[in-house]
């Protein structure tokens, strides 16, 4: 046991004073509006204290990760996709894989409740749960040669298991390409500004994609640099049209859009990658770094007061207008991807094992990144919390709801307690030169609306109108690339699946195969899309919750097999590092989906919805929202798919908790019967240090290996002149 | 800082192929630019699992 120095004392005392402080003015205050500065110093405390202790207890104590054993990089180095690659830059590729769209979007809903319960589960969820799922699945692909989640769950838990892991995370895969393109449908109706910057993101992307094919093969930085200058104009000469006579051709209704998308997204995904794909990507990975770190720059110069309640009496009530359920169990559904994201299993999985250097550094990478991708959710929680109360219900409530016009609209939003005039609905919506704010649900707008807010006060208020729609444009960029991307991944595990009823769709590259089955799936997430913006209910309302339980369903299905790798390989002592989250979070999620199936509120239950609008279709009555018969026809068969998509999705996760309960109670009774697919140990002759910043020892150790071994190890795995 | 913008945009994975290819396998035929960009992108083609983002 080493004794810690006073100094390291004393300053991890202060970091935990500064957190406590945040904390307690956060909980503490009522009435009056709080600084962001708070939620800021809450969140930052609370995760240098969880990286220190708990993540370095993790690494060392329980996965006992290694640092004289090679990785998979190490020893089967192609120098292509395996390769040792710098931990500083690997950090960057791999929070850039897990950030997206869903910690933008989920916080900005939950604000209906209030900042409170986000801010708490945001922070302690991802401590706790998320990202100790992307760091243990990282250490064990690490240790299984970058094995995706899907095949470790069917060597690991057995093939009844692992088939119903893959099916789930193929119909979730849908249902987010479904809700992720409502989102962007829902900020770009009516908004000719925004339609016209997106539609030219084609014809830069393609350009990008001509350049890196033919003129200058390779060159990313400057071809990235000319497309994000291409971008900027693109956005400012949407205001132009927008004021010209074309606006007309560019301000599309939700249902004309919806075409667009699904058309977009199936050319796209049977397109070459080179064409579209790998500009787009190289564009929304810069814009999205860039927009990360500006926001928060700018919430940490700005320090915007927080206008909402702390808690909301939709907490508690459960009846909210942005999505329906009471805080338990359904602020953390909605939350999702910024505490613990099932979808980052696939990225732990996969792609970043092969790159990383040394087993030490998994606790930088795995853990490190998902508490990044959490201060975004803060940050996006906090965009949310700064705008008028008043304004976000009137912004977030469906249409059926709050009605089309800021005179009802206004009323509506001032019954449930938050009083905004007409005129001031309607001077937001000419701020930021949009015809109306009223029901752009989805979160990317009001998320837009926060951002402008934010930015506008560091350059001031002229800019208001050009900041909402490069938000929008920044988002809708990374969602459209998120629609061909996803549609590919989807179109490859359709495949898989097919190709065990008719061989020739195993061939990746089988042309008709690849038409068929991209059109599948595009018509798949499609009839999500055209669904969610006919919904009378609401789409974001009906189907962001169902997009909430997949995911976190999703990350159940990753914990399930964490913690069969730790009993199976010796750790049962360990196993409530991961074996605790999966409780909860199969309590919150399995509770979430049986309040979605059996409720008996109609707002809440999509089958007593169902039965409600069905005996009112039998009494030919027209219940509201719904306007005519046709409405509640649709409100009838959306309830139905809805409720039976939510119970067959939480059925496949029940088989594979108890399917891996199995494995683990039998690995527990008779540990001769299961085997363990991990890689033999190799020594590892790369010389890295653990953490982002090297210690003294470790620059010792790697200028004595230096100078023994006369030259420095494989070229290219260590930086010529690093960026310190 | 050079470095750390080519390594981050995966400019570099051309020289590192290079590097690799001469280390490894010195006798072996090492592609042109123009060939091991389109043989990634028709890796990524095959396999979209690569370098897939999320939500």
């Amino acid at each position: 046991m080493r004794t810690a120095n006073p100094r390291t004392i004393v300053i991890w005392t202060l970091v935990a004073l500064v957190g406590a402080a945040g904390w307690t003015v956060l909980a503490l205050s009522r009435g009056e509006e709080v600084s962001a500065a708070w939620m800021v110093a809450a969140a930052l405390g609370s995760y240098a204290i969880a990286y220190r202790f708990y993540a370095k207890f993790i690494a060392y104590k329980v996965l006992k990760v290694d640092r004289t054993r090679a990785t998979p990089a190490e020893r089967l180095n192609n120098g292509i996709d395996f390769h040792p690659t710098d931990r500083r830059v690997l950090l960057g590729h791999h929070f850039a894989a897990i950030a997206g769209a869903g910690p933008l979007v989920g916080p900005v809903l939950a604000a209906q409740m209030g900042y409170l319960p986000g801010t708490i589960w945001i922070i302690v969820g991802v401590i706790f749960a998320g990202a100790v799922q992307d760091m243990v699945v990282l250490f064990f692909s690490t240790r299984r040669d970058g094995r995706s989640l899907g095949q470790m769950a069917r060597e690991e838990i057995g093939p009844f298991g692992g088939a119903a892991a893959l099916l789930a995370t193929f119909v979730i895969m849908i249902i987010l390409l479904g809700v992720l393109a409502l989102v962007i449908v829902n900020a770009l109706a009516q908004s000719p500004w925004g339609t016209f910057s997106i539609a030219m993101t084609i014809p830069i992307a393609l350009l990008m994609g001509f350049y890196l094919r033919v003129l200058r093969p390779g060159r990313v930085a400057e071809v990235s640099l000319i497309g994000v200058g291409l971008l900027l104009f693109a956005l400012v000469a949407g205001r132009w049209v927008a004021e010209s006579s074309w606006a007309d051709a560019f301000t599309l209704a939700p249902s004309t859009l919806v075409v667009w998308m699904v058309a977009y997204g199936f050319i796209a995904s049977i397109l070459p990658v080179w064409m579209l794909l790998a500009p787009r990507d190289y564009l929304s990975t810069f814009m999205k770094i860039g927009t990360i770190v500006l926001l928060a720059l700018g919430v940490v110069i700005a320090l915007p007061t927080l206008k909402m309640d702390a808690v909301t009496d939709f907490a508690s009530r459960g009846d909210g207008p942005v999505f329906a359920g009471s805080l338990f169990p359904f602020v953390f559904i909605t939350i999702a991807c910024g505490a613990l994201s099932g979808f980052h299993a696939l990225i732990s999985s996969g792609t970043t094992p092969k790159m990383i250097q040394k087993e030490t550094q998994i606790r930088v990478i795995g853990y490190g990144s998902m508490l990044m991708e959490s201060s975004v959710a803060v940050m996006a929680l906090v965009a949310a919390s700064i705008i008028d109360p008043g304004l976000y219900f009137a912004m977030n409530a469906p249409a059926g709801v709050i009605g089309d016009t800021v005179q009802n609209a206004s009323q509506v939003v001032g019954s449930w307690g938050y009083q905004i005039s007409p005129e001031a609905l309607a001077r937001a919506a000419e701020n930021v030169e949009e015809s109306s704010l009223l029901s752009r649900t989805g979160g990317a707008p009001t998320l837009a609306i926060g951002v402008s807010e934010i930015f506008s006060e560091v350059t001031g208020g002229s800019l208001r109108a050009f900041w909402y729609h490069f938000a929008i444009m920044f988002e809708a960029l990374f969602i459209l690339t998120a629609l061909d991307a996803g549609t590919r991944v989807g179109r490859f595990m359709l495949q898989d699946i097919l190709g065990n009823v008719y061989r020739p769709f195993r061939n990746v590259s089988w042309k008709p195969g690849l038409v068929i089955t991209s059109a599948v799936v595009c018509g798949l997430w499609g009839y999500f899309l055209w669904v969610g913006v006919h919904e009378p209910l609401g789409g974001i309302n009906q189907l962001f919750p169902i997009f909430g339980i997949s995911n976190q369903l999703l990350a159940a299905v990753a914990l399930a097999v964490c913690t069969t790798l730790l009993v199976k390989s010796g750790r049962l002592k360990w196993a409530w590092i991961t074996g605790v989250p999966l409780a909860w979070d199969a309590t919150v999620t399995l509770t979430a989906s049986w309040q979605k199936v059996f409720s008996s509120d109609p707002k809440v239950g999509f089958f007593k919805q169902r039965q409600v609008f069905q005996d009112a279709i039998d009494r030919g009555e027209v219940l509201p929202p719904a306007k005519t018969m046709d409405d509640m026809h649709t409100v009838v068969t959306n309830s139905t798919v809805d409720g039976v998509l939510s119970a067959f999705l939480a059925l496949l996760v029940v088989v594979v908790i108890v399917d891996a309960t199995r494995v683990c109670v039998r690995h527990v009774r008779r540990p001769a019967l299961s085997t363990l697919s991990e890689a033999p140990y190799v020594e590892s002759k790369i010389i890295a240090p653990a953490g982002l910043i090297a210690t003294k020892e470790e620059k010792e150790e790697e200028s004595r290996a230096v100078v023994s071994a006369g030259t420095p190890s494989e070229a290219g795995t260590q930086p010529p002149a690093g960026p310190q | 800082m050079r470095w750390y913008v080519r390594e981050l945009t995966d400019e570099s994975a051309y020289d590192r192929y290079v590097a690799y290819v001469r280390h490894e396998h010195p006798d072996a035929e090492v592609l042109s630019r123009r060939d091991f960009e389109r043989m990634r992108t028709g890796r990524q083609e095959a396999d979209p699992r690569q370098g897939f983002r999320c939500c």
